[in-house]
């Protein structure tokens, strides 16, 4: 193996409201290979967008503290002066954002904005930025672009403007594309286009995509690994091929019972689990998913489970079940309907 | 482009059907409240009944309503021979015309000063939101806002023509001399008034902005114009002030409309500055109709323009409400 491009070690964030503590991340560590798709599960609130926010330097809050490091190609980001920080965002790390509708400038055109990126990173001219950027919106497959790239975001429908915005992150070729659920705001068809287009840009260019979603179906289709989040840690983590064939952790369980047969529309949402995640000022002493938990036992409420190679395959949990009694449960209730669900 | 031109005729068409509602209004007001006779109304203070009977004469009194309404409106648009009967034989809309360019001046210079002043107060406090500067420039610009003109003014006349007037401001000379005459005496007499009167404006305007700067400071886009690796500054004025600006842009409109049409009274009046506000002062507390009604028919033109002038503007900063 390789060095790793992107090497999150232990990285938490904690923001201090009126309330209190919110711990949002909690000792997450990840690592993203050149040309991986790493995706990234969980319920609203688990710490997901923090996490990769926190990557690119984006959490603006000054009531915010991280702790941890950050490595991308070696250097740490946590710890780099804003100036330096800046020409790697949108050059070496792009994102992409949940809402297509806000994330664009409303008063500038879009060929404009995408100029706008180019100009930052790299000596060139007006025209030759604004002949890059109707290149990348045809390359999108925005139609017409030569024209399109004096339209203002408004013109632009929804799956539109995810294009504008995809274009503009790949404009300057990062290494990294951090997507965080780029097609939740948009309906199903559109959707598969986008997924779609990412792909293809995996492909052609080789870029590393962190892909941050809600629906497992879309993991199963993009990722080669997958990190599962709940209340800001990460309780599972391995290759696609294992979380989906071999998931440890209760919670996963229950994320997979929500997968969407392949010959049916996708769920917006993961399944309901029943019961609410905890409170991020006042997490558990034990496993934080203890509570929602249906294979609790009394570990579970005082010991705090780590994330560990616990079937020495490089396949992580954080789940304190021994694996006889995992492999009793699963063989029991699981197994059947992941049977049924294999693509 | 079509859709433009179309845009600006049809707000234009808009802005002259409105200002023909406010005269009618106007005039109802002055003519037809019932009770009130516009004749003696109009004919100034203890009038001869020779003088009322010429006022009814001249006004077509006994003929129909339109006809009245239509001699008034000639008399203050095309022949401009209305005459204020307090203040005998003085032409009002001559007089107005006079003032205009005075209220003019002292406006436009006040609103380059607020303007400025508040962008850099505004940017400041939002930038620096979590020191103690942005609740002190915050509480400053609430003193600003909250300090009566009159008094202020007062002040300013107290330290720059009394106290300190043999020192440092021997060269301020309060009073009006037009531009085209001298540029730097024009300047000299107005620069207290301006400062004066735009404090107020200050410190709403800080206020304002900096609320809405972070307000769109939270916005998705600005997260993205970050995200696209641009430096703070180029996202603070590229970004997130050039939006804020839209709030921004229409009060000032508004405003300076307003102020425009006479609304700088106060500042006129403690200054002595002639202006459309001071000629309004004037003709309140001598009670002269004609130049009153004059006053305000001017006044809410200014205003309506100001606002028409806002709504292409607005079309012109914000593309999403530009007529396609
Ligand atoms: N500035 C902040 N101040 C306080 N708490 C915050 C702040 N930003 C985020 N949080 C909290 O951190 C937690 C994690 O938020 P995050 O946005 O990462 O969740 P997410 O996994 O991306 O969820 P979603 O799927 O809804 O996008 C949430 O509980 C949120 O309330
Ligand atoms: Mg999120």
């Amino acid at each position: 193996m390789t060095e790793p491009l992107l090497d999150i070690r232990n990285l938490s964030v904690t923001f201090r409201t009126e309330d209190g503590l919110v711990r949002a991340v909690d000792g997450v560590s990840a690592t993203l290979q050149q040309g991986e798709t790493l995706g990234i599960v969980g319920e609203s609130g688990s710490g997901k967008s923090v996490t990769m926010m926190t990557v690119m330097r984006l959490i603006t809050d000054p009531n915010a503290t991280f702790e941890g490091e950050v490595y991308y190609k070696g250097v740490d980001l946590l710890a780099l002066p804003q100036d330096q920080i800046r020409s790697i965002r949108g050059a070496g790390i792009s994102m992409i954002f949940q809402d297509p509708m806000t994330s664009l400038n409303p008063v500038y055109k879009v060929g404009w904005q995408i100029a706008e990126q180019i100009r930052e990173h790299e000596k060139i001219s007006k025209q030759g930025a604004r002949a890059r950027a109707i290149e990348l919106l045809t390359s999108v497959g925005i139609p017409n672009a030569a024209e399109r790239v004096d339209n203002y975001p408004h013109e632009f429908s929804g799956g539109m403007r995810q294009r504008v915005m995809i274009a503009m992150a790949i404009s300057c070729n990062p290494d990294v594309l951090i997507a965080d659920e780029p097609t939740t705001a948009l309906d199903v068809t559109i959707q598969a286009q986008i997924l779609k287009l990412i792909r293809k840009l995996k492909s052609d260019y080789g870029t590393a995509v962190v892909l941050i979603t809600h629906d497992m179906g879309v993991v199963a289709d993009m990722a080669d690994r997958i990190a599962v989040m709940y209340a800001g840690r990460i309780v599972e983590q391995g290759t696609q091929r294992e979380l989906f064939y071999d998931p440890q952790h209760p919670y996963t369980w229950g994320l997979l019972g929500s997968i969407a047969r392949l010959d049916r529309p996708r769920p917006r949402r993961l399944a309901a689990i029943p019961g609410q995640p905890p409170s991020l000022m006042r997490l558990p002493a034990g496993c934080a998913f203890a509570e929602r938990c249906a294979y609790r036992f009394d570990a579970c409420e005082t010991q705090q489970p780590q994330l560990l190679d616990r079937l020495g395959t490089g396949h992580l949990d954080a789940c304190l079940l021994s694996e006889q009694r995992k492999h009793a449960i699963r063989t029991r209730t699981v197994e059947p309907e992941l049977v049924e669900e294999t693509p | 482009m079509l859709a433009v031109l179309t845009f600006i005729v049809r707000r234009s068409l808009w802005t002259v059907v409105v200002m023909f509602v406010i005269t009618v209004v106007v005039f109802f007001i002055f003519f037809k409240t019932p009770g009130v006779d516009p004749a003696r109304a109009l004919a100034g203070r203890d009038p001869s009944p020779q003088v009322l009977a010429e006022v009814r004469q001249q006004l077509g009194l006994n003929r129909p309503l339109w006809i009245q309404y239509g001699i008034m409106m000639k008399k203050i648009f095309i022949t401009r021979n209305l005459v204020s009967y307090s203040d005998q034989g003085e032409l009002i809309i001559p007089e107005i015309f006079a003032a205009a360019p005075i209220t003019l001046s002292l406006v436009f210079g006040a609103s380059v000063i607020w303007v400025v002043a508040a962008i850099v107060m505004g940017v400041a406090a939002a930038r620096l939101r979590g020191t103690i500067y942005d609740p002190v420039l915050m509480i400053l610009a609430l003193i600003g806002l909250s300090t009566p003109v009159f008094w202020l003014g007062q002040v300013v006349i107290l330290i720059t023509q009394v106290k300190l007037h043999s020192s440092i401001f021997s060269w301020v000379q309060l009073g009006y001399t037009p531009l085209t005459q001298s540029p730097v005496k024009w300047f000299e007499g107005l620069i207290f008034p301006w400062i004066t009167l735009s404090i107020l404006y200050i410190g709403l305007y800080a206020r304002v902005l900096r609320a809405n700067l972070l307000e769109v400071q939270n916005e998705d886009y600005v997260r993205t114009a970050r995200a696209k690796g641009l430096s703070e500054r180029r996202v603070l004025l590229r970004h997130t002030l050039r939006t804020s600006m839209i709030t921004f842009l229409s009060l000032f409109g508004l405003d300076f409309g307003a102020l425009v049409g006479g609304g700088a009274i106060l500042t006129e009046v403690v200054f002595g500055i002639h202006g459309v506000g001071f000629l309004t002062w004037e003709s309140l507390t001598n009670l002269d109709l004609p130049t009153i009604m004059a006053v305000v028919i001017y006044g809410a033109f200014f205003i309506v323009l100001a606002n028409a002038l806002v709504d292409v503007a607005y079309a012109w900063i914000d593309p999403r409400v530009r007529p396609t």
